[in-house]
């Protein structure tokens, strides 16, 4: 593999202003697959989640899955676009054994949803507009693993296998348009907007939006022209790019790339480039040529989708509020400082203290439960904090209990870990290991009696006007009720015994 | 095989019966379903070394649901009470149809010793009404032609005349009724391969309206164009099967979503008065085989004697019909034939030299496992498609289309059902045609619009052409979704023709058990 | 429109995976010739305000529901294959390194 020379990404700055373009794919999570009744499930046996439709079996036909459709319909409204009032699908020919009929069956000039957009939020808050061509259907390939090679590449593999599982999964592609003016932010948005895709799919609840899975992938085409120039310059296609910090270190090594190409003289050539984690960099695939001659004609087994207006709008009163938009609302609405709000979202758990603040617990100490307990212990037991078993009601009681003063913090947190094993409800704890404060004066009084019993110079002292010595005894009482007590209801019982005013 | 049942009737008269007659001889319990599918395999073992009709024989499981019928009846009750009016009665099916349990190949070398995991809808409906499946039919290597001559496994040969061509791609299942080797045979017609053979063959064949019968499981040429029908040797037949595989079929997605309307009782309507039937003034003169031209002009006088009133209309596009076909199939064919490559069933072929990818292999394969006219028509679609040569080629065939159908529209508000002769000519002798695709395409110049406006379309037997003495085929064509015109003008038209010729035409056919049993068994 | 020579069925061949040898293209040059010739009155047949027809029968929206039906096993689905190994469909080398 020849090694690509490349100009420093400060040099390549200077010298040119880079044009991005996204094609995202996205899984859909649905039950079945786009044209066939097979589950759409990851992980299965090879070749068990296919029936003959997904085979390419002879005489098999295609049906259309409704919630496909609407999930597309969603996912184009998410994005700003326009739903196409009729779209139908095609025919994308050609032959690779990854796809069971030759063709690949997608969406050409009618997608069903078009002209739209995202704003993407920069690490600093800038918002950067990303404006989207279209989004359209089409159905997954099949996995194909390559035998024999040292490093299970296709280069020097021997022989393939080919899983058809994943054939017909559906997938919306969304492509934006030609993104200008990113400058050297382009990494940085690059990541951004794929973030920002991958967080409106999961929002809508349309996909599993794993990365990691392939249901989320990203196609990233860079292109750079001299600064002040209009026309574009010739573009790669880094294909595959499967994270979020592969997505940005893939943009900024193209656009190195293309500079130093650039700066030789030469011209870059139109290809598709494949994306390596080990080494970040990009290796050359294939140039384009005749052999792209995709062959689109209207899929004849297939009639058109009409997306009436009543359709569309019914699809649109479903939609969640934009991950974005949400953010900001609830910020303002708890009144978290910038630090704070961010350090909830990095740890994940806006859902989960905005449904503790609906179910009764303030904004500060919904926040202070989970992200100084939940998050804490979720770490250690790496899962996720939702994913560890506490109801919002949970909190909103064990905050009740130490607010009206029948718990402490410090037994709050025991309580809360009783939970957690499955001990039963707050109260059921607290009743189970006796954990109340004490409040009644019977018990006190005997235990104060005790502990001055037990160091009979103190008392003289306190009388003698030596009130910090009270701690000795403060602290006998503690200890005899095992923490219990009041420690502030114990003091005033002290000195009322010895009948001294302070 | 001479054995006779109680109620006396011999093989031979077995074998002669339409299905409509064998099935009330089935309830009344003369004959039993076993004795019935016995005489047709009896049959084809006589005559099919001649013919050719079938690529495989499916004698065990025909018997053995020939049997479950028999015994259901036998047992009486509810469950024979629900037994549908065809159970018992046999049917051989078109070698594109898919069959769980025989060999599926589609008249190719690509798919030979395939067997189908799932059964087409239509077959489906079959065992449904418990109809035993004889076999599987020869045609055209993947129903590309007109001749049957290009499949892979050898021309059938036209009953009437060994030495000619049966019609094509249902060659096969036209002769096999036509040679009383099935009663009832299935076909598929992307430009007039039901039609066709039935005119060539002395037989009655049905194109419905597009999405009438689910396509489900009939290995693709033409998606747009394909539609499987019956194949019989009365129209009222073809009702009757037509009426057990039609209907709504929510796997196909072009399936109409509508009940079939009653198309047996309206075979049974036994009047064409005042009916408009109009002449297409395109479709007949000119090109047309005298003997053609007259036997149509006698239909015309039969059906004007029996009170229906005869119109001429015209369709002025149907001169471009024939060009936006020979565009539109070959496209989309090109397009369904590409899953065929050595990687998931059929045919595998290495290259003989040369590197040994995946892409050589698949070139290899197709090589070797595709006949001549499915290559030419494979590369003919692939140029229509291709960059550059779409908007000239297949969206101008699609334009088209749009023509044709305002020109059926038209001739449907001047006539309530269109007649044309099926095929310019009979039977052309095998070889004939072989090595003149343009030519062997012009038999098919009276059919085709029918495929591209998606209308229904029937031929009947229409007599014997004067200089040849061999079958004309008259075609009838109703609106969408007007299947039941057919079969009410049809059935007329047939009543008075068999009134003239004093029984079936195909009484007339030469007797091929006499002549070929040593042939036979030479050949076998 | 342009004539179709040997040199574009060459091309054709490659697009549609079909091997074919010299006499084979000569010969099917020669005959597509002819067909494409005879069906060139199509595209002046119709005028640029005729639509497209795709479908004969025009329907809409036809769906179905998301609901899980019938699977294969993987025997059932490699009972066909030319060739497998582990349960998957075994093809040749993808790219040609010789």
């Amino acid at each position: 593999m020849s090694t690509d020379e490349i100009l420093s990404f400060e040099e390549a700055m200077e010298k040119y202003d880079p044009v991005l373009g996204f094609e995202v794919h996205v899984e859909l999570n649905t039950k079945t697959k786009m044209f066939s009744s097979a589950p759409n499930v990851f992980g299965d046996e090879p070749n068990t989640n296919v029936n003959e439709v997904d085979l390419g079996m002879p005489g098999v036909l295609p049906v259309v899955n409704k919630t496909a459709i609407e999930s597309s319909i969603k996912i184009g409204l998410a994005l700003n676009c326009k739903i196409a009032e009729s779209c139908r699908f095609a025919r994308k020919q050609y032959f690779y054994p990854d796809t069971p009929k030759n063709f690949q069956t997608s969406q050409y000039d009618e997608p069903i949803a078009y002209d739209g957009y995202l704003d993407v939020e920069l690490e600093d808050g800038t918002v950067f507009r990303v404006e989207i061509e279209r989004a359209h259907m089409e159905e997954d390939a099949g996995k194909l693993t390559h035998m024999g090679g040292a490093t299970g590449r296709i280069q020097g593999a021997d022989f393939s296998l080919v899983d058809y599982n994943r054939a017909g999964v559906p997938l919306v592609e969304i492509v934006t348009k030609p993104i200008e003016g990113a400058g050297s932010r382009a990494p940085e948005l690059a990541k951004a907007y794929v973030a920002a895709v991958r967080e409106i799919v999961k929002n809508l609840g349309v996909s599993d939006a794993k990365m990691e899975r392939g249901n989320v992938r990203c196609d990233a085409n860079v292109s750079l022209r001299p600064h002040g120039r209009e026309r574009f310059g010739i573009r790669s296609e880094t294909k595959n790019v499967n994270s979020l910090r592969a997505v940005e270190h893939a943009v900024r090594y193209e656009i190195q790339r293309h500079a130093a190409v650039l700066d030789s003289g030469a011209p870059v050539i139109q290809e598709t480039r494949h994306w390596h984690e080990d080494t970040r960099t990009t290796t050359s695939g294939r140039a384009k040529s005749d052999a792209d001659d995709y062959r689109y004609f209207p899929e004849p087994d297939l009639v058109p989708v009409v997306a009436s207006r009543e359709w569309v709008e019914e699809l649109r009163a479903t939609l969640p509020e934009p991950p974005a938009e949400r953010r900001k609302r609830l910020k303002a609405d708890w009144g978290y400082s910038d630090l704070e709000f961010r350090d909830v979202v990095n740890a994940g758990v806006l859902d989960e203290i905005e449904e503790t603040i609906a179910a009764g617990a303030s904004a500060s100490v919904a926040r202070k439960w989970w992200m100084g307990e939940i998050v804490g212990r979720a770490k250690a037991a790496d899962v996720d904090p939702g994913q560890l078993g506490v109801e919002p009601a949970t909190i909103v009681e064990l905050a009740q209990m130490v607010e009206a003063g029948k718990i402490n913090n410090k037994m709050a947190t025991q309580v809360l870990d009783g939970v957690l094993a499955g001990e039963g409800t707050p109260a059921e704890i607290v009743d189970k290991r006796g954990l109340a404060v004490v409040s009644d004066d019977g018990p006190l009084l005997e235990a104060i009696d005790a502990a001055l019993a037990a160091q009979p110079g103190v008392a003289d002292k306190i009388r003698a006007g030596k009130v910090q010595a009270i701690g000795a005894i403060v602290g006998g009482v503690m200890k005899a009720t095992r923490g219990q007590a009041d420690a502030g209801r114990v003091k005033e019982l002290i000195l009322e015994k010895l009948g001294v005013t302070v | 095989m001479t054995e006779q049942n109680p109620a006396g009737i011999s093989a031979e008269t077995l074998i002669r019966l339409s299905a409509a007659q064998l099935a009330d001889k089935l309830a009344a319990g003369e004959v039993t379903a076993v004795e019935a599918t016995q005489a047709y395999l009896d049959r084809i073992a006589a005559v099919d070394g001649q013919v050719n009709a079938f690529l495989h024989v499916n004698a065990e499981e025909a018997l053995a649901v020939a049997a479950e019928v028999d015994a259901i009846r036998a047992a009486g009750g509810a469950e024979a009470e629900a037994l549908h009016y065809l159970a018992g009665v046999p049917i051989a099916v078109k070698d594109l149809i898919v069959t769980i349990g025989q060999p599926t190949t589609a008249g190719s070398k690509i798919l030979e010793g395939w067997h189908s995991p799932y059964d087409a809808t239509v077959v489906e409906r079959l065992r449904a009404a418990k109809m035993p499946i004889l076999g599987k039919t020869n045609l055209d290597e993947f129903a590309m032609g007109s001749s049957t001559e290009h499949s892979a496994y050898g021309p059938t040969r036209n009953p009437w005349d060994l030495d000619r061509i049966p019609g094509g791609s249902g060659g096969g299942s036209a002769a096999a009724v036509a040679a009383f080797e099935a009663p009832l045979a299935l076909g598929t017609d992307t430009g007039g391969s039901i039609r066709q053979p039935g005119a060539v063959t002395g037989t009655v064949g049905v194109k419905p309206t597009y999405g009438s019968v689910s396509r489900y499981g009939a290995i693709a040429m033409a998606s747009s164009l394909d539609q499987i029908g019956p194949v019989t040797r009365t129209v009222l037949d073809s009702a009757l099967l037509h009426q057990v595989i039609g209907g709504h079929d929510p796997r196909d997605s072009t399936s109409l979503p509508e009940p079939l309307a009653d198309l047996v009782a309206a075979a049974k309507t036994g009047n064409v008065e005042g009916l408009r039937i109009g002449i297409i003034k395109e479709l007949h003169g000119e090109g047309y085989q005298a003997g053609v031209e007259n036997r149509f002009n006698d239909a015309l006088e039969l059906l004007k004697e029996a009170g229906a009133e005869i119109v001429e209309v015209s369709c002025p596009n149907f001169q471009y019909a024939l060009g936006a076909y020979y565009l539109i199939m070959p496209s989309e064919a090109s397009s369904n034939l590409a899953k065929f490559d050595g990687v998931r069933y059929g045919l595998r072929v290495l290259p003989e030299e040369g590197p040994m990818t995946i892409e050589r292999v698949m070139g290899a394969t197709r090589a070797a496992g595709f006949g001549d006219e499915v290559k030419r028509r494979i590369i003919l679609g692939t140029y229509a498609l291709s960059a550059g040569y779409y908007d000239a080629y297949y969206g101008s065939a699609q334009k088209v289309r749009t023509l044709v159908q305002r020109d059926f529209d038209a001739a449907f508000t001047q006539a309530d059902v269109l007649i044309s002769p099926t095929a310019p000519t009979t039977a052309f002798p095998l070889g004939e045609k072989l090595d003149d695709p343009l030519a062997m395409y012009l038999n098919d110049v009276a059919t085709i619009p029918a495929n591209l406006a998606g209308v229904p379309g029937l031929s009947l037997p229409g007599g014997l052409a004067d200089e040849d003495g061999l079958p004309v085929g008259i075609q009838l064509l109703a609106p969408a979704r007007e299947d039941a015109r057919l079969y009410r003008v049809g059935a007329v038209l047939e009543s008075l023709l068999e009134a003239k010729w004093g029984g079936p035409l195909l009484a007339q056919a030469p007797d091929l058990a006499a002549a070929g049993t040593l042939e036979t068994q030479e050949a076998k | 429109m342009a004539a179709i020579n040997r040199d574009d069925v060459a091309h054709l061949a490659r697009l549609a995976h079909i091997e074919m040898s010299a006499e084979e293209l000569d010969r099917m040059a020669g005959e597509l010739a002819v067909i494409v010739d005879s069906v060139k009155s199509v595209s002046e047949a119709a005028g640029d305000d005729v639509p497209a027809t795709s479908h004969p029968i025009p329907l809409t929206n036809v769906f179905r529901d998301d609901v899980v039906g019938h699977t294969f096993t993987a025997e059932q689905a490699l009972s066909g294959a030319p060739d497998s190994d582990e349960n998957r469909f075994k093809v040749p080398a993808i790219l040609d390194e010789a």
